[in-house]
């Protein structure tokens, strides 16, 4: 027996080790490891996200343009889902048991432990169903937040919509994180960094079963949401709504501007669509709706669209002719048709009659000039050098460059200079000859509308503008980015305007003049021009800038209406309506008439010209 | 003999003492586990510290009948307690109560009592009046098996209520006779058992068994320090194993009996010479044969016998879980490659989830349970999150937390210190256990001494290797300190008789 009597070592050391072998497990685990460290705040430690209110915008005057309505989001963490009728549940919010396995599986690919939102924005109406038995099934919450509404139903391009951030956004933006909305166009989109708020967060201390048992270190690390900015915009929602009523059923654009600060008082893009159609889940079925949509409502025909601008560039070409000395105000072509085709009119004895007549042998003459100065014996050459100058000078007016407007996803339009001509044409294949279409807006020259209003602007302000914007007020500061308080000025003598703007009052109230339908009344004395570009794909695009009063001007404008033909006949009267509306609110009876022909024009389907 | 007065004379002390604090340390840490801000007494009888406290009270009370018994008492009335424990067991599948599954309560009034608690200590007298009978010699046949049938029959009776830890526990006596006798190498051979087990699941059969085979070649021939056999064979072996991972032949069933075949073969060759007539030649390779086909059918049992929640626990054991999740994302890649088939992306998605659903399986309970324990004790450290302040203990992330998983708590909230100070008084008490049952004079004593250390050491390996995941998921409470009244009253009982006869040893002749 004495030999057993040593299994009690063999016994005690199968003890101890097991001790040891423990004791270095847990010192593993407790010590050296730092995971579960990590995992035990994970589990008890809820991130509640409290979504900020969108900063509100307002029109010039004060009225509301966009505010927010609360939206629920059903949201779920995977993990904590146990066996729920799920029947019931699909019922209760109204979708189908497989969609009700798609988000499941979705959100449970994304984490099983961290929330993701099962249903968007939900109705309060159905929220208040859905709230009353949540306590059935376990795992799904309700998050609160904010949808965007528009009370004005109009200024869709303008303002923009919100929607969900996508992946690569939040891989470039440390802010935003899956879930968060963000401004995709307009307004929303430019001033998303004011608008948006700073969302906060708020700690909580969960049980297994997802309770609430109190706040993380009693809140010391929480954070308040703080409401975005409320902007207001230079916009005038009367004015704007007003242009949107005259464009209707019809194709094109009414930029307004006050040229003294170069702020945008209606921006028109026709056609356009209700705001609210791209709010919270509706945009799931509109978007598609209005992206395929053959006249393209989302398009902002104000700021991408890039037309001829047709006649009303003369003005332009007058300007730069004096500025550069080769015509005076008094200087006189004949109407030679066979330069270039004309309507019926007597000859223009000077800059004024050439303006309020729109004489286009006259252009073709004063652009000659301008590029043919005898710089060079070549006349290629010399017509290189010249085009070299003048695209330069016609540049600051904002041509061919991206205005430094707050909307995005604006054009440049086009002025073509040297380089473009000799890629076109190549080099020294090419003179005054091929290109004097530019002469009078046609051609390869483009410009968007709002560098139409613009150039309405300049002229009204005699040489300079301020790059046109939508921005009036920020609230909580008294300024506006620099970019919009910075004047430009285009390079032309304050004096050259004297005969332009004769001839912008001429056209409308002298005989002879090319826009006699657009006088309002004798108080409101309106200067303007007409266009009427020429379009290869079909009808002419009718084309008017004007701006008023004559003295000191309040308003300047550009319409443009696509397939409508000569610009006095649809593009003045609008835009002369548009001026009486913004000057003396409300349309004159004697203008009724024209407004009523204007509201019951249909544009839209005219034949096209063969 | 009777000493009235005094019934604390000649009393082991250290053991009392390790008791005492086992049983405070298991008061407050259940105190913390069910802790409340709502609650305000201590004593409150509605709330488990308070019930516990009652508990403790009544183990000290039987305690001190124990003590004031005579050993005699229990060496004369072994027999009749283990009858009538055994007879309960059998009641309790009858009349018994139904709780979490398994049918071991009896329910008189309020109080529930489980009989299979009480069995531990019945047996343990049973089997050590047996054992000390005069003239059993632990040698013979007859002897191993009524020490068996002693201890497997309440074994038995406790699987029927659908207890297996309980049933598990009577495992520890192995350990008892061992030291009475029993040959080591059938402990020996029950760890390796374990053990092969184990690395099968992981490694897969085959690995194994070629293993096995490779250290049986080496074994056998250095064994007779033959180096140029051991090479040769060690060559010749290798090639065949190339042959069968380069062709893959392991998946199909007959080349792999045929493989085991021929491993065989070059086994027995390639010792035949050193080993040529001898009787542990033969042996030697019956015993490989027979490892083989015990390794080949673990894969068997467990996919085919084991039912699906005890392969849950081994597989969160074994760490399958990142396994399977890697499974999961590899088959993911192979689906979103460009230019596969249809069928055969279908076939993948299937692939995915059936996947996706033994992992679910494995995510609920026991692997979260795991999983949680582990981030509870984890999460401790070194000095613990402090008393009351365990937010894994507070916020009921940890299962059973007041009973199976109480050391949880007690790693959270006390970290590593904590920890090591209770192995260390488990350890200290197990030592002094074997060391007081060596110095009995009566074999009795020292068999009960033994039985007394072997049962509350196996709950304590099962019950800690279970929450650091060292262990499968198995429902056994830790010795003095989960709550609940049987399980402190029957370790209790189990003890103390103990400390009465270690008390008495020098009265008793030899």
């Amino acid at each position: 027996m004495n030999n057993l009597s040593n299994r009690k070592f063999i016994v005690g050391l199968i003890f101890l080790a097991v001790g040891v072998i423990f004791a270095i497990r847990l010192f593993s685990v407790q010590v050296l490891n730092d995971e579960y460290k990590v995992d035990s705040d994970q589990n008890v430690l809820r991130e509640i996200i409290q979504y900020p209110a969108r900063g509100l915008v307002y029109d010039r005057n004060g009225e509301l343009l966009v505010y927010n309505e609360a939206a629920y989001d059903l949201m779920v963490i995977p993990k904590q889902v146990k066996k729920i009728d799920t029947l019931a549940f699909c019922k209760l919010l109204e979708i189908d048991t497989a969609e009700y396995r798609e988000k499941f599986t979705k959100a449970r690919d994304y984490s099983s432990y961290k929330p993701s939102s099962f249903v968007k924005e939900i109705s309060s109406i159905s929220y208040a169903n859905i709230q009353e038995q949540l306590f059935k099934y376990p795992g799904f919450f309700v998050q609160t937040r904010t949808l965007r509404k528009y009370p004005r139903n109009s200024a869709a391009h303008i303002l923009g919509y919100i929607g969900e951030v996508n992946q690569s956004t939040i891989d470039d933006k440390p802010y935003y994180r899956s879930g968060d909305y963000i401004g995709k166009s307009g307004l929303e989109y430019s001033y998303e960094n004011l608008l948006r708020g700073q969302r906060g967060v708020k700690r909580i201390l969960v049980d297994v079963h997802n309770r609430e048992k109190g706040s993380y270190k009693d809140g010391a690390t929480d954070t308040m949401a703080v409401t975005g900015i409320a902007i207001k915009t230079t916009l005038d929602i009367l004015l704007q709504e007003y242009g949107e009523l005259l464009m209707q059923n019809k194709k094109g654009s009414i930029v307004a501007i006050e040229p003294k600060t170069g702020e945008i008082l209606a921006l028109v893009s026709a056609p356009n669509y209700d705001p609210n159609m791209l709010v919270g889940r509706a945009v799931k079925k509109n978007y598609p709706v209005l992206s395929q949509d053959s006249l393209n409502p989302l398009f902002n025909r104000a700021l991408m669209a890039q037309y001829p601008p047709g006649s009303i560039f003369k003005t332009v070409q007058a300007l730069i002719g004096m500025q550069q000395g080769v015509i005076t105000e008094n200087s006189g072509f004949s109407c030679i048709k066979s330069y270039v085709n004309c309507h019926n009119h007597p000859s223009a004895g000077n800059v004024a009659a050439s303006v309020k007549m729109s004489c286009n042998p006259y252009y073709y003459s004063v652009f000659k000039r301008i590029l043919m100065q005898g710089r060079s014996k070549s006349i290629f050459k010399d017509s290189e050098l010249g085009l070299g100058v003048w695209a330069k000078q016609v540049k600051k007016f904002g041509f061919g460059q991206r205005l430094a407007t707050d909307l995005p996803g604006i054009k440049r339009g086009n002025v073509p200079g040297v380089d473009f001509y000799n890629k076109w044409y190549g080099e020294g294949r090419w003179a005054f000859s091929t290109i004097y279409s530019l002469s009078i807006g046609q051609g390869e020259v483009e410009v968007i509308p709002l560098q139409m209003a613009n150039l309405a602007t300049i002229i009204a302000n005699k040489g300079y503008y301020y790059a046109p914007h939508l921005i009036k007020e920020i609230d909580k500061t008294d300024t506006i980015p620099s970019i919009y308080r910075k004047k430009n000025d285009v390079g032309i003598d304050k004096k050259y305007f004297d005969p332009i703007l004769e001839g912008m009052y001429g056209v409308v109230y002298e005989p002879g003049g090319t826009a006699r339908r657009a006088r309002i009344h004798d108080s409101i004395v309106v200067c303007g021009k007409t266009g009427t570009a020429q379009n290869p794909h079909g009808e002419d695009h009718s084309v008017f800038i004007a701006f008023a009063p004559k003295d000191n001007p309040e308003i300047a404008i550009a319409v443009y209406v696509e397939n409508a033909g000569f610009g006095g006949t649809w593009a003045a009267p609008i835009a002369s309506l548009m001026i009486e509306k913004y000057m003396a609110d409300t349309i004159s009876t004697k203008n009724l008439a024209k407004e009523k022909r204007i509201l019951d024009a249909n544009l839209m389907n005219v034949i096209p010209k063969k | 003999m009777r000493r009235y007065g005094n019934i604390f004379a000649n009393v082991d002390w250290a053991t009392i003492l390790i008791y005492l604090a086992l049983v405070f340390v298991g008061w407050i840490n259940i105190y913390a586990a069910v802790y409340s801000e709502e609650h305000h007494s201590i004593f409150d009888i509605s709330q488990r510290y308070g019930k516990q406290l009652m508990w403790i009270g009544f183990a000290f009370i039987l305690a001190l009948v124990i003590l004031m018994l005579e050993g005699h008492f229990f060496t004369s009335f072994a027999y009749p307690i283990y009858g009538v424990i055994m007879f309960s067991l059998i009641a309790v599948l009858l009349l018994g109560v139904k709780v979490n599954g398994a049918t071991s309560w009896f329910q008189i009034g309020s109080i529930k009592i489980q009989p299979s608690e009480f069995a531990k200590f019945a047996t343990v007298l049973a089997l050590s009046k047996y054992l000390s009978g005069l003239s059993i010699r632990m040698q013979d046949f007859k002897t191993k098996v009524y020490a068996i049938a002693i201890i497997v029959l309440p074994a038995l009776l406790i699987l029927l209520q659908n207890d297996t830890g309980s049933t598990l526990v009577y495992a520890a006596f192995v350990l008892v006779l061992y030291r009475e006798g029993l040959s080591g190498n059938i402990l020996l051979f029950g760890i390796l058992a374990i053990i092969v087990f184990v690395l099968t699941l992981l490694f897969g059969p085959f690995n194994i068994i070629i293993t096995a085979a490779y250290a049986y070649i080496i074994i056998y021939t250095l064994l007779k320090f033959n180096v140029k056999a051991t090479l040769v064979s060690l060559l010749l072996f290798s090639g065949l194993v190339f042959v069968f991972f380069n062709y893959e032949l392991s998946q199909n069933l007959i080349y792999y009996g045929l493989g085991m075949l021929l491993f065989f073969l070059i086994a027995f060759l390639a010792t035949r010479k050193e080993m040529k007539g001898k009787r542990s030649h033969y042996l030697g390779v019956g015993i490989f044969v027979v490892a083989c086909l015990y390794i080949y059918s673990i894969d068997f049992t467990f996919n085919k016998v084991l039912k699906e929640h005890q392969r849950t626990r081994i597989t969160v054991l074994l760490g399958e879980e990142d396994k399977l999740i890697e499974q999961i994302e590899n088959l993911k890649l192979q689906r979103d490659v460009e230019g596969i088939s249809a069928e055969k992306k279908q076939q993948i998605r299937d692939d995915i989830g059936a996947k996706r659903y033994s992992l679910r399986e494995l995510r609920q309970g026991n692997g979260w349970n795991i999983k949680q324990s582990l981030i509870a004790i984890g999460s401790g450290g070194f000095t613990g999150k402090g008393f009351l302040d365990g937010t894994q203990t507070k916020f009921d992330f940890v299962p059973e937390q007041s009973t199976d998983f109480i050391f949880c708590t007690i790693g959270e909230e006390w970290g590593f210190m904590g920890t090591f100070v209770l192995v260390v008084l488990y350890i200290a008490i197990f030592l002094r256990l074997i060391f007081l049952a060596e110095r009995q004079r009566s074999i009795f004593s020292r068999i009960y001494g033994y039985s007394v250390a072997a049962i509350l050491f196996f709950h304590f390996l099962i019950n800690i290797g279970m929450t650091i995941g060292l262990a499968p998921v198995i429902g056994i409470p830790l010795p003095f300190i989960s709550y609940g009244g049987s399980s402190l009253w029957s370790f209790t009982i189990l003890l103390f008789i103990f400390i009465k006869l270690d008390s008495e040893r020098l009265n008793v002749l030899r």
